[in-house]
Formats: C-alpha cells, structure tokens, sequence
C-alpha cells in the first residue's frame, strides 16, 4: 500500500536510466516525489520555482528541441493555473511534454478545497492531441509512466497524494487506450479510477453476498477510453455505476456516458463529487462526506434496482 | 557573404511590403507591429542567425521565437524571403487551405521554431530551449521577440526570473518598445515602464537601440555575444506602422487590414523605398 505519487517518483527515478528525459518541478519537488529522480540525475532536473505557467513554457521549449520532459506540480496548479500555457504552448504544437500532476482529488486530505483539483481530467480531456492517464495503484503507475515516455506527444499523467490499496501485483500490463476487467458479473458494471478501483471492488464484493454479480472495470486511460470494454459492459450488463475521485461533470463519468449515449444508451450513474468544491478532513472523513467509498457505490446499484423493479 | 547595411534596409522593407501584401489579401492580421519589427527580422534572418532553409530543423540551428506571434505576417515575410517557402504563398495567409496561420505554427510552417500566439508564452519557451542549449552544451543562440504591451502578462517575468537564474546568456529577448497596443497607448492602457529597470532586476544585460536603425540592430547583437554569465534583453525604440505614412504611430493599424485604396498607396510607399535603396521587388 503506497500512493501513486510516490510510485511515479520512483518510476521516474528507476526509469530515468532507461529513457533521456528531463523533469522540471514547480518548487514542490519533496511533495510530487521528482526529489528521488533530481537526486539520481541532478543534471536532467530542473527548478522552475512557484511559476507553473513558465514551467510549462520552459518544458515545451525543452520539447522542441527533441527531448522528452516531465512537468510536474500538483493537479490544481497543472491542469488549473496553467491550462493555458498547456493548450497552447504544449498541446497546440504537440510537444513530447508529459504533465505529471500529483494531489488530485478531494481524497488529497486537510488541504482542502483549494488545493483538491476535481476539474482536471475534465479540463485536460478536451485539448486535443491529449492523452489523460490516471494509474489506480502503485504497481500499475510504472509500466502507465513507461507508457507515457513512448507516446508521442502531450500526456497528462493523474496521481493520488495518499496511499491506496494495492489492486496490482506481479508484472502489470498497461495499454494506452486499454481499460481492466478486474471482476466478472452481468448484473451491472462499475467502471472506476485511482482510489475508487478499490471501493469498486469492495461494493462488488459486498453486493456478491446478496446474490448480486457486478464487472468491475478500470479505466486508467480516460483518453483514449476503451469505447469496446464500455460498450460491451453496457450490452451485457445494462447497468454502468461510474467512480472517480472527480467532479461527475467532465471527468470518468462523463466520458463513459459520451461513449455509452453514442453506441449503446444504459443508466449510467455517476459517483464523484456531485459538483461540489472539497474541504479539509482526512482522507476517511471527506471519503464518507463526499460519498467516495464503497457504501455510495452500493447505494447507487441498489437505488437504480429499485426504479427498475417500480417500473 | 554578409551583406551590406544597404542591402538589409532593402530586406526589411520587402519585409514590410509581403507582410502588408499578406494582410491585405486575407483582410485581416496585423500591420503595425509586423512593420515595426522589420528591421530586427532583416539583421536576423539575412545577417546573425545560423539557420538553413534546406535544413530547417538543423538541431544545431539558432532559434527564433516570436512571443508577439500576432505579427506572423512580418515573420513569414522574412521566412519566405530566407527561402523557407514561396514568396507567393503569402497571398494565401490566414486561408483555410494555406499552411500560413494567423499566428506562427511550428508544425505546419517551415522555419517556426514555436508555435505562438497566446502573449507571454514565448518567452518561457525560447527560456526552455536557451537552458536546453546551455545543459547540453550547444552554441545555439536563441532569440525572442515580444512586443511592449506583452509585458503585461506576468508570465514574461516569470520567465525573465528563470532566465536569470539559470543565466542563459545565449538568450537575447528584443522587446518591440513601439508604445502602441490594440487600446491606445500602453502608458494609458498599463504602464510596463520602466522596461530596462526591470529586466535588469531579473538579471539581464540590457541595452537600449533604435530598433529601426539596422546598424544599432546589428552591434546590439554583436553586444550580447560577449556576454557570458546574463541573458540579454534589447529594449529596441520603434515606431509602429514604421515604413507606411499613414500606419506609422497609429493604434487602429494595429490588427486592421486595409481597403484596396490605401493597400495600393502603402505598397507604393514601399516599393519607393526599395527603389530608393537600390533595390527591386
């Protein structure tokens, strides 16, 4: 049990020897984990300061002259202050910059809402020649950030700021555009990412006592998402339960029912924040406030069985 | 063979005069500050910078990015002229079939180093391929250009902080001081003076020219090469419109095109000059 951001701290360092690349960070170094990669390779780190805009800047043009270069700050700072900057001087001409944002989500803790970015998959999503990555444990982080540095162009890569349950072991496989089926049922899906992988598993379990199969998928890539898991979860299974640790505007949510509205329309009931900023607390405390855990998940399957069975 | 200073006004006001042909066949872009940069561009690309428009993505290559990217048309002017692609296609700017974009996009034009056109990015951009350059040990030289009231965007000094910190003194920033932006005068819009005084405080060399004058143009930059532990900042003193009597010092020329009658009259203007100089279309 570790969180996803120091396992990307450690996959930059470990990966460092392997791949050329460079990594800036915003003054945040010891928080997003790059203190491990500027230790190893003092020469290919680089400090931009509290200055996310020109990070991002400096990075693109680090970019245009072949390199591959990872700018990392928090999510809030990454995806929120310098939108811009990643749109236009990144994305726009699309450079080899990989936006590796780290304390994401309400789960982030005591912070509060500031600091707790629910809007970034949503804002990163829409710029085209985007890919958006969010790894939901430790294991799974290395091959997504090895995948990250093989892709061609912009990657926002989203990690967790606490530890999270392992869900992963061994040798773990990871595709862009690919989405996991952890578990098998066909009375309803829960597609989830990050942190809510786990409490997906943990609903399914819950409700495999009463009887009831759930498919459990995770979603690490929401872009590209795996059109054909959907689709074929939503076929076989009617029901789609959407976990993220997210705004439900823009983020998993959405971009599972984007899919599903397109080529096969089932309910599809969104667990995140319901559109609501977040607040200090630990990570249990905003976990049970914000209905991020498996109880809400729950909820929402037994909820949706009961308008079906009114009909 | 480096040519003359003659020869170099004859460039900048062919410069002057593709740029205008451009915006005048698109009906629309922008005039004033593509003219007033002429003269940068001319020294530039026809005098300093090691680039090669058979080789345009040479990684030993100067660079050149032009942060105030709405003044593309004085950009592709002096890219086309340098060979980086046809003359003639200037015609077609800002056309939905035509490679040559409002505002400059590495990935579909030759000779872009980066894709501008949001104010204040360029800046941190050329920042990141000076501090590249500097690391790995190339004797590229970067240069940006950034108009005055760009530095109103706070990201410039975000990047001038970075530039002096890391001390890129193979970066050189030509700051367009031409007084005019989109609303007036950039005294009455947001003051951003003093400029020197401020790229001095975030660790620049900085020299003060006429930026009309191809001479000053030309020692400025000759200046900065001897500088080994600052990046270079050249406030450059023109005039908006510079070339065309009836653009020159004029805020509405800033993003107009204009009618056949005064595009007719400004190109006259222009090609009087050439001829003036010794030089033909």
């Amino acid at each position: 049990m570790s969180s996803t951001r120091e396992a990307y701290g450690k996959a930059i360092e470990e990966l460092g020897e392997k791949y050329p690349f460079y990594v800036f960070d915003a003054d945040l170094s010891q928080a997003t984990k790059t203190n491990l990669f500027a230790k190893k390779y003092p020469d290919r780190f680089f400090q931009a300061g509290i200055a996310e805009c020109n990070m991002m800047g400096m990075a693109a043009g680090f970019a245009t002259c072949g390199a591959t270069v990872f700018a990392s700050t928090f999510a809030m700072f990454a995806a929120g202050r310098a939108f811009e900057q990643v749109r236009n001087s990144i994305a726009y001409p699309n450079l080899n910059v990989k936006i590796a944002a780290t304390h994401a989500g309400i789960l982030i803790g005591p912070d509060g809402g500031s600091h707790q970015c629910i809007e970034d998959i949503s804002l990163m999503r829409t710029i085209p020649n985007m890919t958006v990555l969010c790894p939901s444990d430790a294991a799974q982080t290395l091959p997504c950030v090895e995948a990250a540095i093989k892709k061609e162009g912009p990657v926002y890569l989203r990690f967790g700021r606490n530890a999270s349950p392992d869900i992963y072991s061994g040798d773990v496989q990871f595709e862009i555009g690919k989405g996991y089926q952890l578990r098998d049922g066909n009375d309803a899906t829960i597609i989830a990412i990050g942190d809510m992988v786990y409490e997906a598993l943990v609903a399914a379990e819950e409700l495999s006592k009463d009887g009831v199969q759930i498919r459990v998928i995770d979603m690490p890539s929401l872009k590209p998402i795996d059109e054909e898991l959907i689709v074929k979860a939503a076929k076989e299974t009617g029901i789609i339960i959407t976990a993220e640790d997210h705004n439900i505007i823009g983020g998993l949510g959405s971009a599972v029912c984007e899919v599903t509205a397109q080529f096969c329309p089932v309910p599809v009931i969104r667990v995140g924040s319901k559109d609501l900023f977040g607040r200090s607390g630990s990570k249990n405390e905003l976990a049970e406030y914000y209905g991020l855990n498996s109880q809400t998940i729950i909820k929402a399957y037994n909820l949706r069985k009961k308008m079906i069975s009114k009909k | 063979m480096s040519l003359t200073t003659n020869d170099l006004k004859i460039i900048a006001n062919k410069i002057r005069y593709y740029a205008l042909d451009g915006i005048f066949h698109a009906q629309s872009g922008h005039p004033g500050g593509s003219l007033s940069m002429a003269e940068i561009m001319a020294v530039l690309y026809f005098h300093e910078m090691r680039v090669d428009p058979q080789n345009p993505k040479d990684p030993d290559r100067d660079r050149f990015v032009l942060s105030k990217g709405h003044a593309a048309p004085g950009y592709y002017a002096a890219l086309a002229l340098k060979g980086f692609f046809p003359v003639k296609q200037i015609g077609n700017l800002r056309k939905i079939d035509c490679v040559l974009q409002g505002h400059p996009d590495m990935k579909k034009i030759s000779g872009v180093d980066m894709s501008t056109g949001s104010l204040g990015q360029g800046i941190s951009a050329a920042t990141g391929m000076a501090l590249y350059g500097k690391t790995n040990k190339k004797d590229y030289r970067v240069y940006a250009l950034t108009g005055d009231g760009e530095l109103q965007e706070g990201q410039v000094w975000e990047a001038a902080m970075a530039a002096g910190h890391y001390k890129l003194a193979n970066l050189t920033v030509f700051v367009d001081n031409n007084n005019l932006q989109i609303d007036g005068e950039v005294t009455k819009v947001m003051s951003v003076y003093p400029i020197a005084e401020k790229f001095e405080a975030f660790g620049f060399a900085v020299q003060k020219i006429n930026g009309n004058d191809i001479e000053e143009v030309i020692a400025a930059i000759d200046k900065c090469k001897l500088q080994q532990d600052k990046p270079n900042a050249i406030i450059c003193s023109t005039v908006k419109g510079k070339g065309v009597s009836f653009m020159e010092n004029q805020a509405k020329w800033h993003g107009a095109a204009p009618d056949e009658e005064l595009y007719k009259k400004a190109a006259e203007e222009l090609e009087t000059a050439i001829i003036e100089l010794g030089g033909a279309l």
